[in-house]
């Protein structure tokens, strides 16, 4: 194999049959540049998908609340329907061991002063666990915690957002800014991956909130996420089962659909997964036509190859070559030059989108690019695809007997 | 040299098979030149490919250098040709890809031989063609005689024991044609079995002995009276 000799051989006859060569290597190579390109840019679509569903926790459940659509045990419709402490405290007794996180919400509209800026901002009131139901990023200091909690602490989290436009560059841990006249401590400040809105809101204990703006245990919503063990149709029958006792708890007709919203990620995963199965069934599909359109491609050349060199060979072997020889030196040829033209493919192909990469932002196409042992596979089978479209005609060419080679015009 | 008993050989054509040699009977010793004569289809060529290994015999003994000939695969075939025979071919069968002097080292590639080695076996035998100053010219940069003189150098580079020319002339002039023949006895004249398979007179009368084919079988094997040289 690393026969000096050989490969001299080798190169001298690619180099004198550059026509042959180039036609090869560039089958390879656009069949790979072509695959590259295709897969990367069906990963950036994916990718746009993924983007979009990063905001929350993706096994959260949201429980919202609304007026009754139709009259029930007595009660009449349009009623409306408030969460308090007590059903935010019967999900955690009733469904124990289904919950991983769980937090309630309340939002407040509040004016914030700091050292004469000022702004208006919302305020999310919510239990310790809403930090991993948000996916919440803590750049500085720490979320609520319970003691907070406990203690109706006047302390809040604010906003990446929040931060720069009260504080600019100064540090904002551990100031007291002016919420609606009420003054609180800042203790952590978060970013969120779910984009501006969220890193403009303000976070602070549910219980601080309850007893400061209504001095009452109502909630707005309650959110939690499922025991990750659960699969998604566990998930959303969960999800519904949570509903219906809900329902039964506030006296809501069973087929009301207003008075009790719960809205399940696990259903929009399930989509979510119907789609991207559907769209990696495309990109499989995609890429799977170019490999084998390379393979056609590559397998008719190098039949073509040996069929123009049947004379060549049959002189080879009446000079002494053996079959051994000959079959290993169109071998090695093709070995080589779909190696070194599926890499350059590859090169091209890697270049290529990220050149283009950010410009396709706008068609919902975000980091197209390519796993490299997606790529590196592709080229490997080709090359072997090449190689076996060249071993079955070299096979025959050595066959074939010298004289019948000689006399083949 | 080439031993042959009771040679036959047919080849099959659709259901039924054309008998081309018919038992043939022939010895050439060592330092011979002979030509093989007989019209087209006489079996001259079969005969040539069988003594050059290039095909296979059916029934029959053939001894190469005192070597019993059978169960020839094709790799014991090769080295036998690389070893024993050089080819000369009525249409050169040079590469054409190659220049003269790559051309004339390939049968040394095939042997084994180094590079460096090749190249100088190789220029020593074009000068001995007197075509040391063509080494680097493509065959398509040659004239006919000229490519017949490289094909021989190719022929001779392995130091083989028989040299077989088949219609060595056949695509050249009368004048290319004698001094290719010219060149073919004074590799004769320094010891070498040269075979040629010709259907030309004249040809054949620039041998030491003809041997006449004609549907299969020998008709007559005669040495040629050598007229005074002049």
């Amino acid at each position: 194999m690393f026969d000096l000799d050989r490969w001299q051989e080798i190169f001298q006859t690619l180099g004198k049959n550059k026509l042959r060569t180039a036609l090869s290597g560039f089958t390879i190579a656009f069949a790979i540049l072509l695959f590259t390109l295709l897969f990367g840019i069906g990963n950036g679509l994916k990718h746009t998908f993924e983007k979009s569903f990063n905001d929350d926790a993706n096994n959260a459940i949201f429980i919202r609340s609304g007026r009754t659509t139709k009259p029930y045990r007595g009660l009449q419709s349009g009623r409306k329907i408030q969460f308090k402490n007590d059903d935010y405290k019967f999900i955690i007794d009733e469904f124990d061991g289904k919950v991983q996180f769980i937090s309630a919400r309340i939002y407040k509209g509040v004016q914030a002063i700091y050292k004469g800026e000022q702004n208006n901002y919302t305020v999310r009131a919510v239990h310790p666990d809403h930090q991993f139901l948000e996916k919440t990023i803590i750049d500085k200091g720490r979320f609520i915690n319970v003691f907070d909690l406990k203690n109706k602490s006047k302390v809040i989290v604010i906003g990446r957002l929040v931060k720069e436009d009260l504080f600019g560059n100064k540090i904002a841990l551990g100031k007291n800014i002016n919420l609606s006249g009420i003054s609180y401590k800042v203790i952590g400040v978060f970013s969120d991956e779910g984009g501006d809105n969220e890193e403009r809101l303000i976070y602070m204990p549910i219980t601080t909130a309850q007893s400061i703006y209504g001095n009452n245990d109502y909630l707005d919503q309650v959110n939690l996420t499922y025991n990750p063990a659960m699969n998604l149709e566990q998930a959303i029958s969960f999800g519904n089962l949570i509903q219906k006792k809900l329902k039964d708890k506030h006296d809501i007709a069973p087929r009301d659909q207003g008075a009790i919203r719960v809205s399940n990620m696990a259903e929009a995963n399930k989509n979510v997964g119907m789609f991207m199965l559907f769209l990696n069934a495309i990109i499989l599909f995609i890429g799977l036509g170019t490999l084998v359109a390379g393979i056609i491609g590559i397998s008719n050349i190098m039949v073509y190859i040996v069929k123009e060199r049947t004379k060549e060979l049959g002189i080879r072997k009446a000079l002494g070559a053996t079959p051994k020889s000959i079959i290993g030196m169109i071998m090695l040829e093709s070995i080589f030059v779909t190696t070194v033209a599926g890499y350059g493919g590859l090169i091209i192909g890697v270049f290529t989108l990220k050149a283009i990469g950010s410009s396709l932002e706008q068609y919902f196409i975000v980091n197209p690019s390519v796993e490299t042992y997606v790529v590196i596979g592709a080229t490997i089978v080709l090359i072997i695809s090449g190689t076996i479209a060249g071993y079955i005609p070299a096979k025959r060419a050595a066959r074939i007997k010298p004289i019948v080679a000689l006399n083949d015009e | 040299m080439i031993k042959i008993e009771k040679l036959h050989k047919s080849y099959p054509i659709g259901n039924d098979s054309l008998h081309v040699l018919k038992g043939l009977d022939l010895h050439i010793k060592e330092g011979e030149f002979v030509s093989i004569m007989g019209s087209s289809g006489s079996g001259k060529s079969t005969l040539l490919n069988i003594v050059g290994l290039l095909d296979g015999h059916d029934s029959g003994n053939y001894y190469l250098n005192g070597q019993l000939i059978e169960n020839l695969d094709e790799k014991k075939a090769a080295t036998l040709r690389n070893k024993f025979l050089g080819f000369v071919f009525q249409s050169f069968n040079l590469i054409s890809y190659k220049n003269a002097l790559e051309n004339v080292a390939l049968p040394l590639y095939y042997k084994g031989i180094n590079r460096k080695e090749r190249q100088k076996i190789a220029l020593q035998y074009l000068d001995k063609v007197g075509l040391k100053n063509w080494a680097n010219h493509l065959p398509s940069e040659l004239s006919g005689g000229q490519k017949q003189r490289v094909a021989i150098a190719r022929a001779l580079v392995t130091q083989p024991k028989v040299v077989l020319a088949d219609e060595p002339t056949g695509a050249l002039d009368s004048s290319t044609s004698h001094s290719v023949m010219e060149l073919l006895k004074e590799i004769n004249r320094e010891g070498m079995t040269v075979f040629v398979i010709t259907h030309e007179e004249d040809i054949a009368a620039e041998t030491d002995r003809i041997v006449r084919l004609k549907d299969g079988v020998i008709i007559s094997d005669e040495k040629v009276i050598k007229k005074a040289t002049v």
